[in-house]
């Protein structure tokens, strides 16, 4: 009994071990690889504002647009990114070696998960108040616009995750991941727009953001999991 | 010549659920199936259109525009049929590892693709004179787009793998993730449509509806569903041929139907 229990403790420890240095690595990598990270925050900024500069900058007209251009400037971020999240883990064998290794591949998802969130979806989260306020938007939408992405982007992440699994190792895998992924995304887009459109009206913007953290539950649980077959099956 | 394993009887009173899952048999079944498939997809779609197009009276409000919903509601009803039809062969593949699951699964998806965007011509063609648009964004109108996106998506990742087992796999797996996530699409549409939207369009049609729109109506399903069949059987048989082709059961039916023509 007590041996069990010991060696129960002593392997979630050394998951936990494996867990931390994944994490670690993935953000080190990031952190080195500027161009990358960066890249996709520049990428995110440029395409916000594009959209003055193509539609006019009318500010009434720039204000009702801004959450939906936000958004969607996110989620093509957001895909632009998960492209590598997979990718040259495979590329240099490490995938293959973590996926001997005693802890589930789900967990290694799930951290890797994490940290690809913490390298963009958490740097978009801060970027976008900057933006909303070249959009004009007041405030109160902006912190509506902000707690929407605080739940939307770990969505964005786990979903893009799927499709970097499943495209993982294939030469022309960036606008694959995008066709596959963008479709499912598409409430998530909308609940965080209509989050932002209700602050004005008599609709509590609560429901939706209510709704987009079910949503987020949901894909951190079956994320990973999915992620992790699709791995499987790549690797198989 | 010998066709003697080609049978698809079987001597045994036990249903066996798996003795259509060879190729062999499935082939040997579908490819009696097919001929018929497509005799009723023909007659049936003769027979409806002709009812439809000049026996159902003309309607009160929409006039004779209307009549192209005996293409539009069966393709859209097919189009959401089959996607579930190609969830579920997924599912049944990755569950139980049978290659003829996968190949069910991926050559409904063309036949899937076909249908959506039927619904959706048909539809833009109807809602010019009837709503004096191409496209609205309607809750069903937008559901039904990201639905062709989620074909191509399937088939695109399909093709993109070289490996046959590993694209199946893999398709399979995001045919089950789109399946679960078409109601929150679904939802998620319907929710925003009506907070920008308002009721400015509703997707109701006539109330009720004379018997021969009705039997027009049914004769064109039915020609749809047989087509739908017809179509994905072949395409499943044709991989089969190519992916067995090494297989005993190949040569014997390239030999004898060489030996028959």
């Amino acid at each position: 009994m007590t041996t069990q229990s010991n060696s129960t403790t002593k392997t979630s420890s050394s998951n936990f071990v494996i867990l931390y240095s994944v994490f670690k690595r993935d953000i080190g990598l990031a952190l080195t690889r500027k161009t990358d990270t960066l890249g996709a925050i520049f990428f995110f900024a440029l395409v916000v504002s594009l959209f003055p500069l193509g539609i006019g900058s009318e500010p009434n007209l720039l204000r009702q647009i801004a959450p939906g251009v936000i958004w969607v400037s996110a989620l093509l971020a957001s895909m632009l990114s998960t492209n590598r999240l997979f990718n040259d883990d495979y590329q240099d064998g490490i995938l293959e070696q973590l996926l001997l290794s005693p802890c589930p591949l789900e967990l290694i998802v799930f951290t890797k998960i994490l940290a690809h969130w913490c390298c963009t979806g958490l740097i978009l989260l801060i970027t976008s108040p900057i933006l909303a306020i070249q959009f004009d938007m007041s405030t109160e939408t902006i912190e509506v616009l902000m707690m929407g992405l605080a739940i939307g982007t770990p969505i964005l992440s786990c979903i893009g995750a799927i499709g970097s699994a499943l495209t993982l190792g294939l030469k022309s895998s960036g606008a694959l991941i995008s066709l596959l992924a963008l479709p499912l995304l598409i409430p998530v887009l909308i609940l965080g727009t209509l989050a932002v459109g209700a602050v004005g009206s008599n609709v509590s913007f609560s429901v939706y953001l209510n709704l987009l953290a079910a949503l987020c539950v949901l894909s951190i649980f079956f994320g990973p999991i999915a992620s992790a077959a699709g791995l499987r099956i790549a690797l198989d | 010549m010998d066709n003697s394993h080609l049978s698809s009887s079987q001597p045994t009173k036990k249903i066996n659920w798996f003795a259509f899952s060879a190729p062999s048999r499935f082939y040997a079944l579908t490819q009696k199936v097919i001929p018929l498939c497509w005799f009723m997809a023909l007659s049936f779609g003769i027979a409806g259109l002709v009812i439809g197009l000049l026996y159902a009276p003309t309607d009160a409000t929409q006039g004779d525009s209307y009549r192209i919903i005996f293409i539009h509601v069966p393709s859209a009803w097919m189009s959401m049929v089959l996607y579930t039809a190609m969830a579920f062969w997924a599912a049944i593949g990755l569950i139980f590892n049978a290659r003829l699951a996968y190949r069910l699964s991926i050559s409904i998806a063309p036949t899937g693709a076909l249908m959506t965007f039927i619904a959706l011509w048909t539809g833009a063609l109807w809602g010019k004179p009837t709503w004096g648009t191409w496209w609205v964004w309607d809750a069903r109108l937008t559901t039904e787009l990201i639905l062709l996106f989620l074909y191509i998506g399937y088939i695109s990742l399909y093709q993109a793998i070289d490996d046959e087992r590993k694209a199946a796999k893999a398709a399979s797996l995001l045919a089950i993730i789109g399946v679960v996530n078409v109601p929150i699409i679904y939802f998620s549409v319907k929710w925003w449509n009506t907070l920008h939207q308002g009721a400015t369009i509703t997707m109701t049609k006539a109330p009720s509806m004379e018997s021969s729109m009705l039997l027009a109506l049914l004769l064109m399903t039915v020609a749809f569903w047989a087509y739908a069949f017809a179509a994905v059987f072949t395409r499943t048989n044709q991989t089969s041929l190519i992916e067995d082709h090494h297989a005993d059961w190949v040569k014997t039916v390239l030999t004898s139907s060489k030996a028959s023509s």
